[in-house]
């Protein structure tokens, strides 16, 4: 399935990849590419790496990659800091959101933007301007102006917290997202608003991975791929249709492929 | 945990003021002992009553203990190895800035204080110390014409000695505790200010302290008297060379606010602080203490300490007139061997008297940073409250924080709020802002000046911004 010939280059290449935490193994040879313009998700059980490949990917201090290589656009990012690669245009949607006492929302999201605006050479907004752009970023997310007075994510509800990230994805403009459970603690009315705002902010330009253990939101964005990982490693790949399988016969279902591996 | 080794390759930022200035000193010989009193007193042409008061002072302090009660630990203080009194070289008197010695004038230059009538600041009024004198006071003309005195505390004795005489040492007395007895028996220059009933003190007023020499201490001594219904908002800084040896600051600040009258002192201590393997810095031992005096007066303190290896400061209020205020708005920071008790004492005499206290302590690398405070509702006042939030952020595993609140109520109808909370910058946090593309650095201090929004939002606005940029300086390299 990976070796259909796509047209253009790819934006990310995981290869090989291998991982750990405090010596433990958490990746064992993950292989992913994604293509502009589409959209990957990523299944399988609690525990099964789906998390910690994507921390990874963003470049997060607490993993190791002891084998393979990430690419971003054609270069090894393997050794790049996280805001690096945040500047650069990878985009990580978190699980559980983090709370910072003290700092305002509109302050955060907007230097993280201006630092996205200063790689891509494009002008810094000052305060008013970037009242312009986040007003009309919040229609996607249809959350209200209060939130940005607010400080980030503290007391936020669980669906307020997951709007929050995909309004920074709008600010952002990743060429490559993954968004890691965006969908869990939603109730079905926000999980429309989130996956309209992903829709809305995702072009052919750019790359999706969902990782999630629903088809609730893959039955809203509906993924060209879908990959099964189970202990550190993707062990079957398929179309969208491969989902719909999963949540017909579960997990244990996946249980055999390891086996003819 | 946050990762050591991103942590260490970050370059540590040297102190900016840590240059000496060269230039010709009177000192007097080392030691402490009455004849030295007596030749400051000689030297500062000073009338008999302040001699007599300096004496009686140093007979109190001979009989006195240093206090060792402080979670702080240093070396023993050899008080007959210290110059009590060091002053640069110059005319018997100045009668204009033309005649103080340039290099001087170029030193507050450096340290951002223009001092000549071309580029001093606008809108603060500058007292300039170097080691044990005043060298020169901006705006005083202008000042004068409100009524208002702003001036060097020596000049006062000549000029004031009424209001010295009355006012002097009645909020910390010589026998308050060691430090406050020590400073008054040498104390040499300081600020005064003197405003008059009715008067809003038509700019900012500022001290800077700068210590000179590494052998000699700075004892200034600095009175503010704000009479009825007037009001004044004064800046203190400090700032000292890099020197290998410990230098000892024993100041003593009295402010006195009559009725309605309104006393706001901000400070942004940067002495040097040492270096990270805790050699050198500055001893700082501080009693600073405002009477509320008049019905419905007010006195704030607000702080940003970040300097000195050694900080014993607890800037207080004695709350006597009804409905009177007290505040106390405090950062201070902690980095290498840095060592720092400091708090407040809030002291409700009065009925209806109002305390806040806001006190965010940062520690990072191995350093020690103690908030200890005093909240005490007398017999008399009820109907007095009281609200204490006291936090802290540790950065590192190194680091720690302690928090000592004393609450001794007399009188039951009165009300003492205490919250106090501890948090570390979690690993977490700062991959969550990286991961927006937000620097390391960047990401520690947005948090940082996070935490100590509601203390900075109470100082002058051109404060607020320096201490900002101060705590992201002092921070850099510091996370780990």
């Amino acid at each position: 399935m990976q070796s259909k010939m796509r047209e253009s280059d790819p934006i990310l290449e995981v290869q090989n990849l291998s991982a750990s935490t405090d010596n433990l193994p958490i990746l064992k040879g993950v292989s992913l590419t994604v293509y502009p313009g589409e959209i990957h998700a990523i299944m399988g059980r609690n525990g099964c790496g789906k998390s910690t490949l994507s921390k990874i990917i963003a470049g997060h201090p607490s993993y190791n990659i002891t084998n393979g290589d990430i690419k971003f656009l054609g270069e090894n990012i393997n050794s790049l800091e996280p805001e690096e690669r945040a500047q650069s245009g990878i985009f990580l949607g978190f699980q559980y959101p983090i709370e910072i006492p003290g700092v305002s929302n509109l302050e955060f999201l907007r230097v993280s933007t201006n630092a996205r605006r200063k790689f891509l050479n494009k002008e810094e907004l000052d305060t008013f301007d970037f009242e312009e752009l986040v007003k009309e970023k919040l229609e996607i997310v249809k959350m209200n102006h209060a939130f940005l007075s607010r400080s980030v994510n503290q007391g936020f509800s669980g669906g307020e917290k997951k709007r929050n990230e995909i309004l920074q994805m709008a600010l952002l403009e990743p060429k490559v997202a993954i968004l890691d459970e965006t969908d869990s603690g939603l109730d079905i009315d926000a999980l429309r608003i989130v996956a309209s705002g992903i829709k809305k902010i995702s072009n052919a330009q750019t790359g999706i991975i969902l990782i999630t253990h629903y088809q609730r939101l893959l039955d809203e964005i509906k993924p060209n791929y879908v990959h099964v990982m189970s202990d550190g490693q993707i062990i079957k790949t398929g179309e969208s249709d491969l989902a719909l399988e999963l949540e017909e016969k579960g997990y244990e279902w996946t249980d055999n492929f390891i086996k003819e591996t | 945990m946050v990762n050591e080794n991103l942590v260490k390759d970050v370059v540590k930022e040297p102190y900016k003021y840590g240059f000496v200035t060269d230039i010709e000193t009177e000192k007097i010989e080392k030691g402490l002992n009455e004849d030295i009193i007596k030749l400051i007193s000689q030297k500062k042409e000073e009338p008999k009553f302040l001699l007599d008061f300096r004496l009686k002072a140093f007979k109190k302090w001979q009989k006195m203990k240093e206090p060792d009660w402080a979670a702080l630990g240093y070396k023993k203080i050899d008080y007959q190895d210290i110059i009590y009194y060091s002053a640069p070289k110059q005319k018997e008197k100045i009668s204009s800035l033309d005649e103080v010695d340039p290099k001087l004038l170029e030193t507050f230059d450096k340290l951002g204080i223009p001092l000549t009538e071309q580029k001093k600041l606008t809108n603060v009024a500058v007292d300039a110390v170097f080691d044990s004198v005043s060298i020169a006071t901006t705006f005083r003309e202008e000042l004068a014409k409100h009524g208002v005195i702003f001036c060097s505390i020596s000049e006062a004795v000549k000029n004031h000695a009424d209001l010295i005489e009355k006012y002097l040492g009645t909020v910390v007395p010589a026998s308050d505790n060691y430090f406050a007895a020590l400073n008054s028996a040498v104390f040499s220059d300081g600020s005064f200010v003197y405003i008059p009933k009715g008067v809003t003190c038509p700019m900012d007023l500022s001290s800077y302290f700068r210590i000179n020499s590494g052998d000699s201490g700075q004892f200034e001594r600095t009175l503010i008297i704000a009479e009825e219904s007037s009001s004044v908002s004064y800046l203190e800084g400090c700032t000292a060379p890099m020197f290998d040896t410990n230098t000892l600051h024993a100041a003593v600040v009295e402010l006195i606010a009559l009725d309605d009258a309104s006393i706001k002192y901000s400070t942004v201590q940067n002495w040097y602080a040492g270096d990270e393997k805790g050699i050198g810095g500055i001893f700082n031992f501080v009693t600073k203490r405002g009477k509320c005096l008049g019905k419905r007066s007010k006195i704030s303190w607000s702080q940003v300490e970040t300097g000195s290896a050694i900080t014993w400061k607890y800037p207080s209020c004695l709350l006597l007139g009804e409905e009177s205020v007290g505040e106390f708005y405090s950062v201070a920071l902690t980095n290498n061997l840095q060592q720092a008790d400091t708090g407040t004492k809030m002291i409700h005499i009065g009925p209806k008297t109002k305390s806040t206290i806001v006190s965010k302590g940062i520690s990072a690398g191995n350093s020690k940073n103690s908030y200890r405070g005093l909240v005490k509702m007398g017999t008399k006042a009820t109907g007095s409250r009281n609200y204490s939030q006291c936090d802290s952020m540790l950065i590192g595993d190194q680091a720690s924080a302690n928090t000592f609140p004393y609450i001794k109520s007399q009188q039951p109808n009165s009300e003492i709020e205490h919250e106090a909370s501890t948090c570390r910058i979690s690993e977490d946090q700062l991959f969550y802002l990286q991961s927006r593309g937000i620097e390391f650095e960047e990401a520690v201090s947005m948090m940082v000046s996070g935490f100590c929004r509601d203390v900075f939002n109470q100082l002058p606005m051109e404060f607020a911004a320096e201490a900002d940029k101060l705590l992201a300086l002092k921070l850099e390299g510091s996370v780990g």
